[in-house]
């Protein structure tokens, strides 16, 4: 089964943990990256980036910022292909902003097509 | 049969029709060609082969049909019955996967190891049978759609996951323990259920631990209560015990201990099996809730662990040990009573009343106010 692994942190919720461990917890972002059962991912841009579109009656309306106003926001993502969700879990449990305070990893399956 | 089924398929809603055509086969079979011999096996097998050929018919999803590429079982082939209680296993650890919600964690494990009807469950947790039903639906569709696994989890995982079976059961029969019995005596389930467990895992001793818990504290469930007036233990009158059940938990707690286990059910069964001795040994519980304090870190048991002393005659290092507790159990009731005992036993009555006082005004029921104020008269 094909998995999302989105990474949620406070905007920099990772360099506030000091530049030692910052450059550690990237190596292990890198890490994951380099796992076989690893079929994508991405890092975004911080939200300052981010532009919000929407269509109403054929007009394209666009803001500044992202979609919601949250204290945490996604940061980046895995795609990662393994056999069930014990072993997507596992995955997640191993990026680091898993343990960082108010950083949290949502697991989502993929629609099977 | 179920529990088999859904092991096989990896379909909670595919493996239910399958059993319900399994059933009406049976029935139109049975009563013309004979009763076969292992009627489950047989009912599994057709059952298995029902949910096959409609698989086969309907094409829908090419995960099912790659699950079902495992050698197919024949009705000349019965199933043994260690296969099928293996797959009760791991329908246990599924149904009380930590990505369920608790209360569905419940429910399903109710439902499909439990044997109970949805109605029956809704009725037991005061909720309407629709609301059931689709708490019920969502945690099915939720194992299927998060892809949570049909196996006992692995060697690293086991513990943690096994702790929260455990605690499922656990909840089940505290629901049915402080609840009077319905038609539905979840207690009664729950031991069912961990009883299962502890067969289907007989090397670990948590598993024996929690079903010598429950028996030890079922016994009592007839002295428990005079009408509405809750008996604590040492006014329980002896001959309402079952002492069969009693022996029963002991023996069982026995296993445990053999099986070297030191974990919260087992010190919370040795526990309950040495306060139910004619003559209590008190340094012995003290000493088992400091261990047990040590292993959930929670300072209700260490607040217990005082009692127990307090009992066993050190009344003051079991006050020294409730202050500690004060801050962190600032709003808990059953810490005020106690230090105000303890105060009571020192000879310290103005401080004692104002602590009795404190608890009177953090008690819920009638029957506790009842209590504080006739010991506050006392004073």
């Amino acid at each position: 089964m094909q998995y999302a692994v989105l990474i949620y942190a406070e905007p920099d919720a990772h360099q506030a943990q000091g530049e030692e461990a910052f450059q550690s917890m990237f190596q292990e972002y890198v890490a994951l990256t380099q796992d076989p059962r690893c079929l994508a991912n991405g890092q975004l841009q911080p939200i300052e980036a981010a532009t919000t579109v929407h269509v109403h009656d054929g007009r394209t309306m666009t803001t500044d910022g992202p979609f919601a106003e949250t204290k945490e926001v996604l940061g980046g993502y895995y795609i990662i292909d393994v056999g069930n969700l014990d072993e997507a879990i596992e995955f997640a449990s191993r990026v680091p902003a898993a343990r960082i305070p108010g950083g949290s990893i949502e697991v989502r399956p993929l629609v099977e097509r | 049969m179920l529990a088999s089924l859904v092991g096989f398929l990896g379909d909670f809603d595919l493996a239910e029709e399958a059993a319900q055509e399994a059933f009406a086969a049976a029935a139109e079979r049975w009563p013309r060609e004979g009763t076969p011999a292992n009627p489950g096996a047989w009912l599994t097998i057709t059952a298995r082969n029902r949910a096959i050929d409609r698989i086969r018919r309907e094409r829908t999803l090419a995960i099912k049909t790659r699950q079902l590429e495992t050698p197919t079982a024949t009705v000349d082939e019965p199933h043994t019955d260690v296969v099928i209680e293996d797959e009760r296993l791991e329908l246990i650890f599924t149904c009380c996967h930590p990505a369920i919600a608790l209360e569905a964690q419940v429910a399903l494990t109710l439902r499909a190891l439990g044997g109970l009807t949805t109605e029956e469950i809704a009725r037991a947790f005061l909720v309407s049978e629709e609301t059931m039903k689709r708490r019920l639906t969502r945690a099915k569709s939720k194992i299927k759609q998060a892809g949570i696994p049909f196996q006992v989890p692995d060697v690293h995982l086991l513990p943690d996951r096994l702790h929260a079976v455990l605690a499922v059961i656990y909840l089940i029969y505290n629901e049915g323990y402080s609840n009077p019995p319905s038609r539905v005596d979840l207690a009664v389930e729950a031991i069912r259920l961990g009883q299962l467990l502890a067969q289907l895992m007989p090397d670990e001793p948590e598993a024996h631990g929690l079903v010598a818990l429950m028996l030890i504290h079922h016994a009592r469930r007839r002295a428990r209560f005079s009408g509405q007036e809750l008996i604590l233990l040492g006014d329980q009158d002896r001959s309402l015990w079952d002492m069969r059940q009693i022996a029963t938990g002991r023996q069982t707690l026995g296993r445990a201990l053999a099986l070297r286990g030191r974990g919260p059910y087992v010190l919370q069964a040795a526990i309950a099996a040495l306060q139910i001795e004619e003559r209590i040994d008190w340094s012995q519980v003290a000493a088992l809730y400091g261990e047990l304090a040590q292993a959930t870190r929670s300072p209700v048991v260490e607040l217990n662990r005082a009692v127990a002393l307090a009992e066993s005659g050190l009344t003051e290092p079991a006050l020294a040990l409730v202050e500690g507790l004060t801050e962190q159990l600032a709003d808990y009731q059953y810490l005020h009573a106690t230090r105000a005992e303890l105060l009571a036993r020192l000879g310290r009555p103005a401080e004692a009343r104002a602590a009795f006082e404190r608890a009177l005004a953090l008690a819920h029921t009638e029957p506790e106010r009842r209590f504080l104020e006739r010991r506050i008269a006392e004073i």
